[in-house]
């Protein structure tokens, strides 16, 4: 679990995280929301199914992919936080709509 | 249109030799995946405030930052660099749109990353990087809550400590790593140490915030394990176990070397730093005569040795495009190359003092996970190599490992060390991946929407 450091950042940005509308420090990452939101865990894996966090929030290790307005796979450490962005947790592989275009 | 030159990366040593390059009257883009200049030592800084628990030294970006934006430099962020042709094309994406930069020099300043530390456990929640953390913290004042340990080794550590006691979240422990003969093997080796008193003695204030903050710090720390269901809850090690919510591990950086690999400039492993990494002239220029690197994506130097490298790089690509003479370019690298060999004299004290134990890159226990993304352990990765895989490469067609999304940037340092040790060579004799386009993924949208005359 994470949570503010008492002299955050006022300036805050309201995002929705599973459907629960939470507000962060403007310049947060859709990953830090996703942890500010009480979430242990951000995805679960392909292969296995294991519950997996955001590691090196810098791009490189892909396990805070998530689903950002609607786009899954979306490396969730790199996307910065922005009014009313829909943010889902990845659980396993995405899923394929047959019916999109 | 062709530009001049082409910088990929917004850190020190891109902003840095963005803002020189503008000021020689290069025409430079400086590319960046982020949102905001700064790259991660800097991540965040313009949003920062002077008051900032993360210190003066974070600060120091600041300027750069100001200067890049007063700069005549076309910079470009939230962009994806997702291939770069050896000629000189970058090929980008922003926002799901693609798009083709060409230009006559290409710089990279792709910086670093954490070293991967594969300790049993370190794929539960719970566990990341302390320079992730740290990330957190820059970004969007998160702190952790609950009991958080740091362990590790190196200065980042100290310093995330003490940034974390004074964001009102100090860690209920800092778990030093260093192999105890590391201490008498730094001092031994490292010759005269005065050159580099100043950078000495900002580490040594950071041990000291930390303990003055009244973190309690273990010494020689082993065998260190991640313990806990589906997630975290407790840390163990040789002699002891303490029950955690946050376990923040650092081992140093690495260069990032993804592109520079997949452009296959010649690289060369760095036994002193323990990584892989370019090979550079003093110009930062690799084995391709249109490409350089800077900063530490050519070796870690640390951020002010970044914006040296970088400044020495633009002069560099000004004398190479006719903006300045090589003797002006000389005259003006001059000091420049005092001040960064100030800011290495250090180097090999820091290096062998924190040179990772052999547990911190190769994992003792067969079950430890070496690839996150494909989920393939260490045992299956020796089997591969007692089956008859030779090299990194062959692995990744045996068990599927590096072929996840990151593409062997997490399991890259990992598979060559344990192939490495499994046959008894040297890991400079095993190699690395050799990574390829896209360096990120794209959509498939994003592909096709590249128009066939794009880059004429």
């Amino acid at each position: 679990m994470f949570r503010l450091r008492p002299e955050a950042n006022a300036e805050t940005i309201a995002v929705v995280v599973e459907g629960r509308t939470i507000l962060v420090p403007a310049g947060a990452s859709a990953a830090a929301a996703v942890l500010l939101a009480g979430f242990s865990s951000i995805r679960e894996t392909p292969v296995e199914g294991n519950e997996r966090a955001p590691y090196c929030m810098m791009g490189v290790c892909f396990d805070c992919l998530a689903e950002i307005d609607g786009v899954p796979n979306r490396q969730s450490c790199m996307v910065e936080a922005r009014p009313g962005m829909q943010i889902r947790r990845q659980i396993r592989a995405r899923k394929i709509d047959p019916s999109a275009q | 249109m062709t530009i001049g030159l082409a910088i990929v990366g917004a850190g020190p040593a891109g902003m840095a030799a963005a803002v020189l390059a503008a000021e020689l009257g290069i025409e430079a883009a400086l590319i960046d995946e982020q949102g905001a200049p700064g790259g991660q030592i800097y991540r965040g800084i313009e949003r920062s405030q002077s008051n900032s628990p993360l210190g003066t030294h974070y600060l120091a970006g600041q300027a750069l930052a100001a200067a890049l934006r007063n700069s005549r430099v076309e910079y470009r962020p939230s962009t994806t660099i997702w291939h770069i042709d050896p000629e000189g094309v970058l090929y980008l994406e922003s926002g799901g749109r693609t798009d083709i930069l060409t230009a006559r020099r290409i710089l990279l300043a792709t910086g670093a990353y954490e070293r991967p530390v594969p300790i049993p456990g370190w794929t539960l929640p719970g566990v990341m990087g302390a320079g992730a953390a740290q990330i957190l913290l820059k970004t969007g004042d998160l702190v952790p809550e609950g009991r958080a340990v740091l362990a590790g080794q190196g200065p980042l550590l100290y310093l995330f400590a003490a940034q974390l006691a004074r964001a009102g979240a100090p860690p209920i422990a800092l778990f030093e790593t260093t192999p105890l003969e590391n201490y008498f093997e730094a001092v031994r080796r490292a010759g005269n140490l005065w050159p580099g008193r100043r950078m000495l003695l900002k580490g040594l204030g950071l041990m000291l915030a930390a303990k003055r903050a009244g973190i309690p710090v273990r010494r020689g720390v082993r065998g260190l394990r991640a313990l806990g269901n589906r997630r975290l809850e407790r840390i163990a090690w040789e002699g002891g176990e303490l029950a955690a919510d946050h376990l923040f591990l650092h081992e140093g950086v690495i260069p990032n070397v993804q592109a520079s690999l997949a452009l296959q400039l010649r690289h060369e492993w760095d036994e002193a730093q323990l990584c892989w990494r370019p090979a550079l002239d003093p110009w930062g220029q690799t084995s391709l005569p249109n490409i350089t690197v800077s900063g530490d994506g050519g070796g870690i130097a640390g951020a002010e040795a970044a914006v040296l490298s970088g400044r020495l790089a633009a002069l560099g690509a000004a004398a190479r495009l006719g903006h300045i003479d090589e003797t002006e370019r000389d005259s003006r690298a001059s000091r420049t190359r005092q001040a960064l060999d100030r800011e290495l004299a250090l180097r090999p004290f820091l290096d062998r003092l924190y040179r990772p134990a052999k547990s911190a890159l190769v994992p003792a226990e067969d079950d430890v996970i070496a690839c996150r993304c494909e989920e393939v352990t260490v045992g299956r990765i020796r089997r591969a190599v007692r089956l008859g895989a030779p090299g990194p490469n062959q692995i990744k067609a045996f068990t599927r490992c590096g072929m996840g999304p990151c593409q062997g940037r997490i399991c890259g340092p990992i598979v060559s060390a344990v192939i490495a040790d499994t046959l008894g060579k040297p890991i400079a004799d095993i190699g690395t991946y050799r990574p390829r386009a896209p360096y990120k993924p794209i959509t498939v949208g994003a592909l096709a929407a590249l128009s066939a005359d794009a880059g004429d």
